[in-house]
């Protein structure tokens, strides 16, 4: 019988298949940052332990670092403590690290791919959730916690047990003006929260088939918001060309063997999957979230949904603490809801392409009065190929602020966050109670949408803005 | 790691679903950079309300969690779990988990038990009803215990005797050296590299 993509990555990387004891599966690349990695550090040094491949591990600063001010010291002590335990760690063993300020900074799903390091058929792990992100290579990449990423710094390797695989096929191609983010939240409120929950997912169809590589990569970052362990897509021309000239991309006789291999990685025909969804691309619309968790979405012509309407009890209560949460009320249309702040950025949406769209829209047009809009590059290469294309220019001439690389707003820890209250439009992944700061309240879009709310102040798509011009897109 | 064989205790019924990690952790509390200390910043948002469940007094030392289904989702932070140990608690019961928060609740000995929901139900109402019902969690038998309640869990054998020895993963995985060698010699040189070794 054929194996899917997942299970021939899968194999390629087992060191160790016994009995009744999980696969022991070789890490080709380990991801770190500050946050998850200093009690991990700390175990190996309790222990007398090394980083086993030094080689094959690398570190940014992403979550914690300012965004304005980046050449004075960081205000918090605390966040900057934590930044100095990173570096004093990478010097002590030997990893490289990419501190603020450097040019290959940011955060670290976007580091990773755009040095070329994430490549099909590697095993990729990161001390975050969002390490799905590097699936959309044919790479089987999933976050992980501080115990395992000691594991992987003392071993290279991690015990696992193979996770279920599901097939996500989007058929038909998607209207103009959706967008990867669209779809990754129709994806989700369809399957729900906890509807991936064991499986690694691989998205297929017409409609991944068309995305660029940054449109896959934002599929794959919110895998881990549907529960699954994993997001994948197969590798084909568009990852190769994606690749070809990359820092850490093979060259030579290396890359045509690497293109060879990575040729075969894709689900053999006789493959079977443990579930299937498919969902129609043609009939998806501009979805956003009103809810508290990234399940709770609809389209953006539609309304607050009525808890009443849940059949499932649980449900109810969750839409009912939601609304209560968001201070929404049933029934409302999803377009009158009003925004204080809209923040471009993330390892979602945080990618050049991104930057580019969101710019397309604001050019000539202003962010609406009582409005403040952060654009927030995804790493420090980003931000140079936005300034190169004087996108900066168009965000400020808009009124929008242009600020320095990292995780900013997607979850609070650095000083850019929500006042009690404030309402957001974020291209970001997690609309949590309290995620991009106290009493918060987030609704997840596309960079289109995200950049149409912030001209008109209200949740609106490109097609409200009644004089868009024809570089807006739709 | 400390061992999980059998842990009797009086719970918290916790009626939620989809709690995340970031209604466990928040996230301002992850630049600590140590292991323990987390016990204040546990469902901080939530405990600023006085009738909170774990603001209760007779909620008090209660060390067994009940929660509604996809109890961790969200994060990879392994804060939560030790956010929860440092707090007291020695096992959480749910329907449902989000896969990383129980590979990482296993990893530091906090038993993740999944029930049917009918039975975690049955737990919530008993525990709901009088504060000092006890429920004991048994990891040898497989089966969570209360009055009136009997239900069998499953665990895999594997992760159930590293929790019953309290065994670390490092050391386990250390004994397999010659294998991760052998399987290093073989990698294909295109594989990318950080730095040249
Ligand atoms: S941008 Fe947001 S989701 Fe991505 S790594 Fe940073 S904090 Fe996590």
């Amino acid at each position: 019988m054929g194996r899917t993509l997942a299970e021939k990555v899968w194999d390629d990387h087992v060191v160790r298949r016994a009995e009744g004891e999980p696969d022991l599966l070789f890490i080709d690349l380990h991801l770190l940052h500050e946050v998850t990695s200093p009690q991990a550090f700390e175990g190996l040094r309790q222990a007398g332990r090394k980083v086993r491949r030094v080689d094959l591990t690398i570190a940014t600063e992403d979550h914690n670092t300012p965004t304005i001010d980046i050449d004075k010291p960081i205000a918090d002590p605390v966040s900057r403590a934590q930044l100095e335990t990173l570096r004093a760690n990478c010097a002590e063993f030997g990893v490289r690290l990419h501190s603020l300020g450097d040019v290959e900074q940011g955060v670290v799903h976007v580091v990773g791919p755009q040095l070329g390091l994430t490549q099909p058929g590697t095993t990729v792990v990161c001390g975050d959730s969002h390490t799905s992100t590097h699936g959309a290579f044919g790479a089987l990449a999933f976050g992980i916690g501080t115990s395992q990423v000691e594991h992987v710094l003392a071993t290279q390797t991690l015990p696992l047990a193979r996770p279920k695989t599901m097939a996500i096929t989007v058929t038909g191609a998607l209207a103009e003006g959706v967008t990867a983010k669209d779809l990754i939240l129709a994806i989700i409120a369809k399957i729900g929260t906890g509807g991936g929950q064991g499986y690694i997912l691989e998205y297929r169809g017409e409609a991944i088939e068309n995305l660029s590589m940054e449109a896959r990569m934002t599929i794959c970052n919110m895998s881990i918001e549907a529960g699954a362990r994993a997001g994948m897509i197969a590798p084909d021309q568009t990852t190769f060309d994606y690749l070809e000239g990359r820092d850490h991309a093979p060259t030579g006789e290396d890359w045509d063997a690497a293109v060879a291999y990575w040729k075969t990685l894709r689900t053999d025909d006789d493959a079977v999957f443990d579930a299937e969804v498919v969902i129609d691309g043609t009939v998806l619309a501009p979805f956003v979230t009103w809810g508290t968790n990234p399940g709770q979405g609809a389209p953006l012509s539609g309304h607050v949904p009525d808890p009443a309407s849940y059949e499932d009890a649980s449900e109810r209560f969750a839409a009912e603490k939601a609304l209560e949460y968001m201070g929404l009320t049933a029934g409302q249309p999803l377009r009158d809801i009003k925004v204080d702040t809209v923040f471009v950025g993330s390892c979602t949406n945080g990618r050049i392409e991104d930057l580019r769209a969101v710019a397309g829209i604001v050019e000539g047009r202003k962010v609406a009065d009582g409005v403040r809009m952060l654009v927030v590059p995804g790493s420090v290469r980003v931000a140079l190929q936005a300034v190169e294309e004087g996108l900066d220019k168009v965000f400020k001439e808009a009124g929008a602020e242009w600020r320095h690389a990292g995780c900013s707003m997607c979850l609070g820890m650095n000083p850019d966050q929500l006042a009690p209250g404030e309402r957001s439009a974020s291209t970001s992944n997690r609309n949590f109670e309290g995620r991009q700061g106290k009493g918060g309240r987030t609704h997840l879009v596309s960079p289109q949408v995200a950049a149409a709310t912030a001209v008109l102040g209200h949740l609106a798509s490109p097609a409200d803005l009644s004089d868009a011009p024809a570089t807006a897109g739709v | 790691m400390e061992a999980f064989t059998t842990h009797t205790g009086r719970a918290v019924p916790l009626r939620r679903s989809n709690v995340d990690t970031d209604q466990i952790i928040p996230a301002h509390w992850l630049k600590k950079i140590t292991r323990d200390g987390f016990e204040d910043g546990l469902f901080e948002a939530w405990r600023k309300d006085p009738e909170f469940i774990t603001n209760r007094p007779e909620r008090a030392g209660a060390t067994v969690l009940v929660a509604g289904p996809d109890f961790g989702t969200g994060s990879s932070r392994e804060h939560a779990v030790w956010a929860l140990q440092n707090f007291g608690f020695k096992t959480v019961i749910s329907s449902r988990f989000a896969d990383i928060f129980r590979g990482n609740s296993l990893k530091n000995g906090l038993l993740t038990v999944v029930l049917p929901q009918e039975a975690v139900d049955r737990l919530l109402d008993l525990t709901e009803a009088d504060p000092t019902a006890e429920i004991t969690v048994d990891l040898v038998d497989r089966q969570v215990r209360a009055e009136g309640v009997v239900a069998e869990f499953e665990l895999d054998d594997n992760a159930r005797w590293r929790l019953l020895e309290g065994l670390d993963d490092i050391s386990l995985t250390l004994q397999n050296e010659g294998d991760i060698a052998a399987y290093e010699s073989v990698r294909p040189t295109f594989k990318p590299r950080t730095i040249q070794a």
